[in-house]
C-alpha cells in the first residue's frame, strides 16, 4: 500500500486529528486565525454523522460543547485571543464540573483585537489562569503540522482520561503553514475514552471517586439515572455544598488528578542538552527557529541545546530539574511575548542557572538569526 | 354533585406560612393560625385544587379518600 | 406533596431555598405537573438553568439537570439538543438571566427554532443578589440599583421572542396556575423553540421596595392587571398600559433546527 502523503495546513490537521480522535461535535464562532477549523469541521462532521453548529458568540460555543459532551459526544471548539477571553467562564465550568472537551486557541498578537493575522504566544498565562479560581487544566502546544494532528488526538485523550478541558495552544504560524504530512492509519491510533459508568446501578454519585484515582466515571445525560451537574462547589452526589471539608476535598481531588499523573501528562523534547552550556527553552512555532539556530550554532562549535515544551501546563518542572544534573549554565527562554514562560522557568530554576529571555511581540516570528545572536550575547556574559 | 368526602392534607413542616392558600381560596375554606392555614370550612371545598396548585412549598394536597 | 408527583422531585433536597410566598415554587410545581400530565420519559428529560433564584429549580427536580453559568443555559441546552435530539429539553431561567446576560442566546435559540422549551420565571428583579432591576423591571419601579425609580424601559419578552423567530409564544402567571399548566403542556408538545413568560412574584425584593411586601398583595396585583389575549385585542394602547396580557400569542409550524441538521447529515453523506 502506498503511503498517503498530503500537503496540509495546521488548522486542517487539527480537524483531521480531532476526527480521528472521535470528535463528533464542534461549536464555534468565526475568528482569525482559527476559522478554518470551524469551516473544515462544518464540512467533515456531518459526513461522519457528527454535528457542527456555528453559535452566536464564543461564550455560547463553549457552553454548547459542554452540553454536547454531557451527552457523551467528544466535543471541541476553536478560537483565538479575543474569543479565548470570552470563553473563560465556561472553561472554568468545565474544569469544576469535570466535563471533557477540547479548546483550540490559535494565538495571535494581543492584547485586545491586537494583530489578528499575525503570530504571538501571549496567551501562555491565560491558558493557565484565564478563568477565575484555582482549577486544573492541561495545555499542550504543537510545533509542526503533523504534530498538530497528533496533539489534537492527544488533547482529546487527555481530556477524556482526566475529565478536564484540554487546551491545544497553537499560534498563527503553526495554524496556517502548510507542510507535507503522512497521516497514520486510524487503526494505529491510540484512542482514550472517558470512563463510562454502566447505568444499571441504582444510585449514581456523579462525583464519587469509585476507582480511587481521583477521576469519577461519567454517565451520559439521557442514558439512565438522572443526575445533577452544577458550577457550584458540590459534594460527591453533585449537589451544591458550602461545607468546608467538601470544598477542600473537591479542589484537592481536582488538582491531584492532574498533579498525580505528571509522568503521563508532561511531554517535552530535549535536543543536545547533555553537554550543552546554554539551553534554549521554547515551544510552538518559535521552537522551529530555535531548532534551526541550535543546528547552526552546533556547527560553529557552540555547546547549545534546546528544551521544547510540548506540555505547557502543568509546567514540566522535572525537565528543568533534570538540566541541573548537566553542565548547563544558561537558560534562554524564547517566546513571542514579554516573557510569560520565563518567569515560570526562573522559579523552576531556583537560581541554578542564569536565565535570559528572548522576547518578540511585534507580530513577527523569532528568527533563527535572532536566536543565534542572543546565544552569542549570553555566551559573552558567561 | 354528591361527592364530598373531600380531604385536605396540610404538611405543616413544608408550610412557610405565605398565606396564599388562605387568601385566595374561592370558598374561604382556610383560616389562619399564626400564619399557618387551618381548615375552618371543609364542607365549602369544591375540590378546585387552586390552593394546592398555588402552594409554593407543595404543602397542600386536596383530594378524595386516597390521601394518606 | 402528592404521591404521584414525588418521583419528579429530589425530596431529600426539599424544602427549597426560596422565600415564603416566592412564586418560583409554584412554577416549578406547574412544570412538574405538566410533565406528569404528558407522561414524558423522566430519564429523557433534561432541565437546564443559568444563575439566580429561579435557576436553582432544576436542583430540586429529578431529571437530568444542568445548572450552568449566568445567562448561558440556552447555549448549553443547544449543545445537548444538537448532540442528542431524542432528549426533551427545558430551560428554566429568570428574567435577568434570560433577557439581560442571556439575551443573545435567547434571540438566537429562538431564531434557530431549536426544540427547547424556555420557561422564564419573570419576577422583574434580580433576587439572588438582593433586588437589582432587570430588563423586565417596569419603568418607575424601585430596586436597590434604582433607588429613585427605574428609568429603563422593560422588554416585552413575548414580542421579543416572536420577532426573533420563536414558534410558540405564551404568557402565564403564578396566579392562574391551571392555565399555566396547560400552557406548559402546549409548549412542551410544540416542536420548535417555545417561550413561556411566566409572571412571577418576589415579595422579598420586588414587593418590599414597591409597596407590596406580602405575596398576597403581589398576587392581587397580578389578578387585577391580567387580561386575556382576546380581551387585550379589543383594548386601546392606553387601556393596556400596565396590564399583563396572558395566553397564547403565537404558534406556527416551522422546520425545527435539529431536524434540519439531520438533513444536512443526509446531504453530506451523499443522499438528497
Amino acid at each position: 500500500m502506498s503511503k498517503k502523503i498530503i500537503l496540509m495546513q495546521g488548522n486542517e490537521a487539527c480537524v483531521e486529528g480531532a476526527l480521528a480522535a472521535g470528535m463528533r461535535f464542534f461549536a464555534g464562532y468565526p475568528i482569525t486565525p482559527s476559522t478554518e477549523i470551524a469551516e473544515i469541521s462544518a464540512e467533515k462532521l456531518p459526513k461522519l454523522g457528527g454535528k457542527f453548529i456555528q453559535m452566536e458568540d464564543e461564550i455560547a460555543s463553549m457552553g454548547a460543547i459542554i452540553g454536547a459532551s454531557l451527552t457523551g459526544f467528544k466535543s471541541m471548539t476553536a478560537t483565538s485571543g479575543p474569543g479565548f477571553s470570552l470563553k473563560q467562564e465556561n472553561i472554568g465550568f468545565a474544569c469544576l464540573a469535570e466535563i471533557p472537551c477540547v479548546v483550540v486557541n490559535v494565538q495571535r498578537g494581543g492584547p485586545s483585537t491586537g494583530l489578528p493575522t499575525l503570530p504571538a504566544q501571549g496567551d501562555v498565562m491565560q491558558t493557565r489562569w484565564g478563568t477565575h479560581g484555582d482549577h486544573p487544566i492541561i495545555v499542550i502546544s504543537p510545533s509542526s503540522v503533523r504534530e498538530v494532528y497528533d496533539m489534537t488526538i492527544r488533547a482529546f485523550n487527555l481530556s477524556e482520561k482526566y475529565r478536564v478541558p484540554c487546551i491545544l495552544l497553537m499560534d498563527e504560524v503553526v495554524a496556517h503553514m502548510r507542510e507535507k504530512v503522512e497521516l497514520p492509519e486510524q487503526s494505529s491510533i491510540d484512542i482514550i475514552n472517558r470512563k463510562y459508568l454502566n447505568p444499571s446501578m441504582s444510585v449514581y454519585k456523579p462525583y464519587m471517586d469509585y476507582d480511587g484515582d481521583g477521576i469519577p466515571p461519567m454517565m451520559n445525560f439521557g442514558d439512565g439515572l438522572p443526575y445533577h451537574v452544577t458550577g457550584l462547589i458540590h459534594d460527591i452526589s453533585g449537589f451544591p455544598s458550602t461545607n468546608a471539608d467538601v470544598s477542600k476535598d473537591l479542589l484537592n481531588r481536582l488538582m491531584s488528578k492532574i498533579y498525580n499523573n505528571l509522568d503521563d501528562i508532561l511531554e517535552y523534547e530535549n535536543i543536545y542538552t547533555e553537554d550543552a552550556e546554554t539551553v534554549i527553552v521554547s515551544f510552538g512555532s518559535t521552537a522551529r527557529s530555535v531548532h534551526r539556530a541550535v543546528y547552526l550554532l552546533r556547527q560553529e562549535g557552540f555547546k547549545v541545546g534546546m528544551l521544547r515544551l510540548k506540555t505547557i501546563w502543568p509546567f514540566a518542572h522535572k525537565a528543568i530539574k533534570k538540566l541541573k544534573q548537566t553542565p548547563v549554565r544558561n537558560l534562554l527562554v524564547a517566546e513571542m511575548n514579554f516573557g510569560q514562560l520565563l518567569e515560570t522557568v526562573k522559579a523552576s530554576a531556583e537560581g541554578a542557572f542564569r536565565t535570559y529571555g528572548l522576547n518578540k511581540y511585534n507580530g513577527e516570528l523569532i528568527t533563527p538569526q535572532e536566536v543565534i545572536n542572543k546565544v552569542r550575547e549570553v555566551a559573552k556574559h558567561a | 354533585m354528591t361527592q364530598k368526602n373531600i380531604k385536605i392534607y396540610i404538611d405543616e413542616k413544608a408550610c412557610k406560612k405565605c398565606g396564599l392558600c388562605i387568601a385566595f381560596c374561592p370558598k374561604k375554606v382556610y383560616g389562619s393560625e399564626g400564619g399557618k392555614p387551618v381548615i375552618v370550612n371543609l364542607s365549602a371545598c369544591t375540590d378546585c385544587k387552586l390552593c394546592e396548585l398555588r402552594c409554593p412549598d407543595y404543602a397542600i394536597i386536596v383530594g378524595g379518600e386516597n390521601i394518606e | 406533596m402528592r404521591k404521584e408527583l414525588q418521583k419528579y422531585f429530589r425530596n431529600d433536597k426539599l424544602p427549597h431555598i426560596w422565600c415564603p410566598g416566592c412564586g418560583h415554587g409554584i412554577i416549578t410545581g406547574a412544570v412538574v405537573r405538566a410533565i406528569d400530565n404528558l407522561k414524558l420519559n423522566q430519564s429523557k428529560v433534561c432541565i437546564v438553568s443559568g444563575i439566580g433564584c429561579s435557576s436553582r429549580a432544576p436542583g430540586y427536580m429529578n431529571f437530568n439537570t444542568l445548572h450552568t453559568t449566568h445567562g448561558r443555559a440556552l447555549a448549553f441546552a443547544t449543545g445537548i439538543k444538537m448532540a442528542n435530539p431524542d432528549l426533551k429539553i427545558l430551560v428554566l431561567t429568570g428574567d435577568g438571566d434570560c433577557s439581560a446576560i442571556g439575551g443573545n442566546h435567547f434571540i438566537h435559540a429562538a431564531r434557530r427554532n431549536i426544540d427547547i422549551t424556555t420557561i422564564v420565571f419573570n419576577n422583574s428583579i434580580y433576587g439572588m443578589t438582593g433586588g437589582q432591576y432587570s430588563p423586565m423591571t417596569p419603568k418607575a419601579a424601585f430596586a436597590t440599583t434604582a433607588p429613585y425609580g427605574n428609568i429603563d424601559r422593560n422588554f416585552d419578552l413575548c414580542k421579543l421572542a416572536q420577532s426573533a423567530g420563536a414558534t410558540y409564544v405564551a404568557r402565564g402567571t403564578v396566579f392562574h396556575v391551571p392555565q399555566l399548566i396547560k400552557l406548559i403542556e402546549k409548549a412542551l408538545k410544540h416542536k420548535g423553540f417555545s417561550l413561556l413568560d411566566v409572571v412571577d412574584i418576589c415579595p422579598t425584593y420586588f414587593g418590599r421596595r414597591n409597596k407590596m411586601s406580602s405575596p398576597i398583595a403581589m398576587m392581587n396585583k397580578i389578578r387585577e392587571m391580567s387580561v386575556t389575549v382576546r380581551s387585550a385585542s379589543k383594548m386601546s394602547e392606553e387601556e393596556l398600559s400596565g396590564k399583563i396580557v396572558i395566553g397564547e400569542f403565537h404558534e406556527e409550524r416551522v422546520p425545527e433546527y435539529t431536524e434540519e441538521y439531520a438533513k444536512v447529515i443526509e446531504k453530506a453523506q451523499g443522499g438528497n
